[in-house]
């Protein structure tokens, strides 16, 4: 089917020139070599065509052919995608491992999904309705649990002439046709999208409701909305990964899609270890089962780096548009940014800052621009949450990557060297972190959670930048010059830091936090706070405060104290309460 | 300009350009990207190169051993048709290698018809093992707070005249398969060292060569020396053969290989000229904007893979220039591999021997290692809270330089003791002293037990109540 249009002229790394026809389009797939390897248009000038090649170049000549084929780069779309890992052209991973062993070879040739799975399928459509595109017209049982929702495709709308009636097809049997105008058209399961094309929806719809991730400094104080977009930005060794790999784990997302974008093999292979084995807290299933991974580690080729973020966000579209909650992590965005740099270096086009292209603020606004909560075109509604991590050079936020992600993400949790080499993990800076989000998503936990929250949450960062202000002085004179009462904020500010937003991602009971437990923590913590500065105004010396045994325990509940089992908090709720009105009958 | 066909490729005489180590050749035909080339001066020596870039017309060639002594009509350039590829056998352990993969002992090329490309193939994340086993090193510092594993990467960041050669070498010598506290550590299986040097003074060879010799390893070693004195460009070999003999080793021989690769930065600084010469746009300070990538492609030749029982697990040394973490070198080597230890200026000149400073420290799969069943119960909330208290030491201390240390609080100068001790009886150790998992254990709740039974949050009530021995 696909034709030879050119014949290979020059080749530096993955970019190729060729000359040949002048009908090839922008971003066409072309295969380039005897070996066929696939590339895509990135620029076209007369009879010459340049192309990004997704696999080494290693021993191809000019004078090797290429050959179009007319279509777009895209992904395959159906039953099948949950629980698989593909490269980042989506290539699946496991079958390339069956044919080349364990080194990945090239001109490896095979479908994203496998073809000869049966699949339970269930009409919901009638014969005679109007359709289009986006409707519901089936259901299919992806895994246990999940029900995957068979659309018409997005572009068509007509008359469905005939469904298929339950039973078990494959991705490639037709199970519908449409009649368009005088045309019929026949479906199947299987459906195709170019990766660099949004997938539309009806309409936008706001965003008001948080993703939970059960981390406490993400939840309670710097929320992402469901529909958001995060950045999370530091330097090695900070906390990207875990974060990242902790949210895919425990949040509130009917689907995740993990993007390994240029990072390490061995952090892809601890999600595929360890995902089967741990249960979603939710459906109680085996997270995997939520669960796309897409991995072009960093020694994978760098035109695949470049296309994967665009794999993963046009199969998490998918998903919303059935009407489902789906986060895509992004780990890391900043390899993605490299590889457009690197592309765009041996093309020879004018560098803008760092060497990188003038374009590089555009391609992340529109990455950005994929993640919302609409309205789908069946009437549902659904989400694309986007978390992305971005690694500064030397850990400078200055840097472009950083400072262009700024302008089109709305949560930015700053990661911060210092907190991580003391080992305060999750490192995120609570005074140079922000999350837009606040005031959208504060009636939601009026509503469920039914507290005050962002009253808790404010009058903490309150006691935590007041600390701030503090240590400055502590820092030139030592603590004792302060008064007792900015003493108590010191240790307040302790008992948030470590009994609070530290949170060991390895700790069964402390990896996630139901809200509950945060804003019942959150509230003794603040309890002990407002008790202990009536004893100290009346002159208890803050030595007594610190020593009392509920300092320890504060510290200890969020490993010591299950999800399940928030009623023993009613018990640290009493020691306070206890102790303070014994040194306050001391000192009255 | 003529083409003569030769066997084996064609050859042209005379080149186009020559500039630096990169040569440009016209009028061949059918030249591929990445092959290698032979080159011959007017006085037919010859010297070998590779196509880093290939048109209808012309081809930019690397020269390894760098253009001196090259003319334009005297050059004769042939092109072999084939990626570098080097012999791998397992004959090559105990033999020295130019960066090339040369025999430079005197003796015979290996005896094998396995040829490897030195580009090796990345491993697909579906067939790596994630590593579990952790290796004992004998030394405080790295068992107890920077776990190695088998199959990690794990770089030295250190700086100009630290003693990270004798850290390497030291590691090296003591290294075996950890077993839980208590226990014996099990015999060692069939391993090897492959050592690749690059840009390294003589002396620094000689003395990785003797320390292995005194050790008895010798015959388990195979060294790749691209030293200070030879040609920069094929620096970007070394480490390539070296890997690539590595995966023979590890993946079709079966054997535990642990990779000593020293030192990085003259790599990058080997790539950065090239990249200078050809006119890319540089990134930071000069680097070309593929050196993670290319970095990447070193760093990820590790790890295990389910059809094999071997392993490779890499310690790359690098010298961060002006001790400046935040080079791009060491930046993006900390980007790539599984954690760094880090050498610390202050220390070595307290005198503290390993100077390893542990807070820049990290093993990032140490929590995959450590534990119940692996080493003790204890570890890893034993190595948090020491973490953690040394972290709160660091601020003592700066607060002490500024309010004088008998102003501090009663806790506070706890502190102090404590750090001082840490430093001086935990990371401190002598170059042949090599303890046990459980002396190291032991060595960190002594000092832990320095400071009020209140300030150990970290560790557990029940831990306080087996380890600890303060007041
Ligand atoms: N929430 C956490 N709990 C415990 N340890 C953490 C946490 N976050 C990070 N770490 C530690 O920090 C190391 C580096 O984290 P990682 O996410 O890999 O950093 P990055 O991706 O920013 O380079 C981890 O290996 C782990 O030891
Ligand atoms: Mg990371």
């Amino acid at each position: 089917m696909s034709e030879q249009i050119a014949t290979v002229t020059w080749i530096n790394g993955p970019v190729v020139r060729a000359r040949g026809s002048r009908h090839v389009s922008m971003l066409e797939l072309v295969e380039v070599g005897e070996e066929r390897l696939v590339g895509e248009v990135i620029g076209l000038n007369g009879d010459i065509i340049t192309a990004q090649v997704y696999e080494e170049t290693s021993g191809m000549r000019p004078g090797a052919p290429m050959y179009g084929t007319g279509l777009p780069l895209s992904v395959e779309l159906g039953p099948g995608l949950l629980k698989s890992i593909f490269d980042g052209v989506q290539r699946p991973l496991p079958l390339i491992e069956m044919q080349s062993g364990s080194f990945i070879g090239r001109g490896m040739r095979l479908d994203p999904l496998y073809r000869k799975d049966r699949w339970k399928f269930t009409p919901v459509a009638k014969v005679g309705d109007a359709v289009n595109g986006g409707m519901i017209i089936a259901t299919v049982m992806e895994t246990d649990t999940f029900e995957h929702r068979i659309m018409v495709p997005p572009d068509l709308s007509g008359t469905l002439t005939w469904l298929a009636s339950s039973g078990e097809y494959t991705l490639e049997d037709v199970i519908a046709k449409v009649k368009v105008g005088s045309e019929e058209k026949e479906l199947t399961m299987l459906q195709r999208w170019p990766v660099r094309r949004p997938r539309p929806y009806k309409s936008r719809l706001g965003v008001n409701t948080p993703l939970i991730t059960g981390q406490r400094v993400l939840d309670t104080f710097f929320p992402v909305a469901k529909g958001g977009a995060a950045g999370i930005p530091g330097p090695f060794g900070s906390g990207k990964t875990v974060t990242q790999h902790s949210i895919a784990k425990w949040a509130d997302a009917q689907v995740i899609v993990y993007i390994g974008c240029g990072e390490r093999g061995n952090e892809m292979t601890e999600v595929l270890q360890e995902f089967p084995h741990l249960t979603d807290p939710r459906s109680g299933r085996p997270l995997m089962e939520r669960t796309v991974l897409i991995a072009n580690t960093s020694n994978m080729p760098v035109a695949a780096r470049e296309a994967s973020i665009y794999t993963g966000i046009t199969i998490a579209e998918y998903y919303r548009d059935m009407g489902y909650h789906v986060a895509l992590m992004a780990d890391s965005t900043s390899r993605w940014a490299e590889a457009l740099r690197e592309v765009s270096g041996r093309l020879e086009e004018m560098p803008a800052e760092e060497g990188y292209p003038a374009y590089l603020a555009g391609r992340l606004a529109e990455f950005y621009e994929r993640a919302g909560y609409v309205e789908t075109f069946n009437g549902k509604s659904g989400s694309v949450t986007i978390v992305g991590a971005v690694s500064p050079p030397g850990g400078d936020f200055s840097e472009p990557v950083t400072q262009h992600t700024k302008r089109f993400i709305r949560c930015f949790w700053a990661l911060d060297k210092s907190l991580a080499s003391a080992r305060h993990f999750p490192s995120i800076n609570w005074l140079d972190s922000y999350s837009e989000y606040l005031e959208d998503v504060a009636g939601w936990w009026q509503k469920q959670v039914g507290t005050d929250w962002l009253r808790m949450r404010n009058r903490a960062m309150e006691i935590l930048s007041e600390e701030a202000r503090l240590s400055q002085i502590v820092k030139l004179v030592g603590p004792d010059a302060l008064p007792d009462e900015e003493r108590l904020v010191l240790e307040t500010a302790r008992l948030l830091r470590e009994g609070f937003l530290q949170q060991n991602a390895m700790d069964k009971v402390d990896a996630y936090s139901s809200l509950q437990k945060q804003v019942r923590m959150l509230e003794l913590i603040l309890r002990f706070h407002e008790r202990a500065l009536r004893i100290v105004k009346h002159g208890a010396p803050i030595l007594l405060i610190h020593e009392l045994p509920v300092v320890d325990t504060l510290i200890r509940m969020k490993t010591n104290i299950p999800n399940e089992e928030l009623e023993k908090m009613d018990d640290i709720q009493k020691q306070i309460d206890e102790q303070m009105s014994r040194l306050d009958s001391e000192y009255r | 300009m003529s083409n003569v066909i030769v066997q084996g490729g064609q050859e042209v005489l005379g080149v186009g350009r020559i500039d630096g180590p990169i040569l440009v050749v016209e009028g061949a035909a059918n030249v591929s990207y990445d092959e290698v080339v032979e080159i011959r001066d007017s006085q037919n020596r010859l010297r070998r190169g590779r196509v880093l870039e290939v048109g209808e017309k012309n081809a930019v060639i690397q020269v390894f051993a760098g253009s001196t002594g090259l003319s334009i009509d005297g050059t004769r350039v042939r092109f072999l048709g084939d990626t570098l590829r080097i012999p791998v056998a397992e004959e090559m352990l105990g033999r020295v290698f130019d960066g090339l993969g040369n025999p430079i002992d005197g003796g015979p090329l290996p005896l094998t018809d396995t040829y490897a490309d030195v580009n090796g193939q990345p491993i697909n994340p579906t067939a790596r093992v994630y590593p579990r086993d952790y290796i004992q090193t004998g030394i405080s510092a790295i068992d107890g707070m920077n776990t190695l594993l088998r199959g990690q990467k794990l770089p030295i960041f250190s700086g100009a005249g630290m003693p990270h050669d004798q850290l390497a070498a030291q590691i090296v010598r003591q290294a075996t398969l950890g077993a839980p506290a208590g226990e014996k550590p099990k015999e060692t299986e069939s391993f090897a060292i492959v050592f690749a040097a690059m840009g390294v003074k003589h002396d620094v060879a000689d003395f990785f060569r003797k320390s292995f010799m005194e050790s008895g390893a010798l015959t388990r070693v195979a060294m790749f020396l691209n030293l200070a004195d030879d040609p920069p460009v094929e620096r970007l070999v070394t480490p390539r053969a070296a890997l690539t003999l590595a995966e023979y080793l590890a993946y079709e021989r079966g054997m535990h290989v642990l990779v000593i690769l020293t030192d990085m930065t003259n790599y990058c600084e080997a790539l950065r000229q090239i990249s200078n010469i050809r006119g890319e746009v540089p990134s930071r300070k000069g680097y070309p904007g593929y050196l993670y990538s290319d970095l990447a492609s070193l760093y990820e030749r590790t790890g295990r893979i389910r059809t094999s029982e071997g392993s490779i697990t890499q310690i790359p040394i690098l010298t961060m220039p002006n001790d400046d973490i935040t080079h791009p070198v060491p930046d993006l080597t900390g980007y790539i591999t599984e954690g760094q230890i880090t050498l610390g200026r202050d220390l070595d000149q307290k005198g503290i021997y390993p100077p390893i400073a542990v807070l820049p420290s990290l093993s990032r799969l140490m929590k995959d290692g450590i534990g119940q069943g692996r080493t003790r119960s204890d570890h890893p909330r034993w190595g948090a809270q020491l973490y953690a208290a040394y972290a709160h030491m660091q601020d003592v201390r700066a607060l002490a330089s500024v309010i004088g240390e008998e102003e501090l609080g009663d806790v506070d100068r706890k502190y102090l003791e404590f750090g001082r001790a840490f430093e001086r009886e935990f990371v401190n150790q002598s170059l042949t002293e090599n303890r046990t998992i459980e002396q190291t254990l032991e060595i960190g709740w002594r000092l832990l037990s320095m400071l009020p039974r209140e300030e150990l949050t970290r560790v557990t009530l029940d831990e306080i109540k087996t380890y600890y021995k303060g007041e």
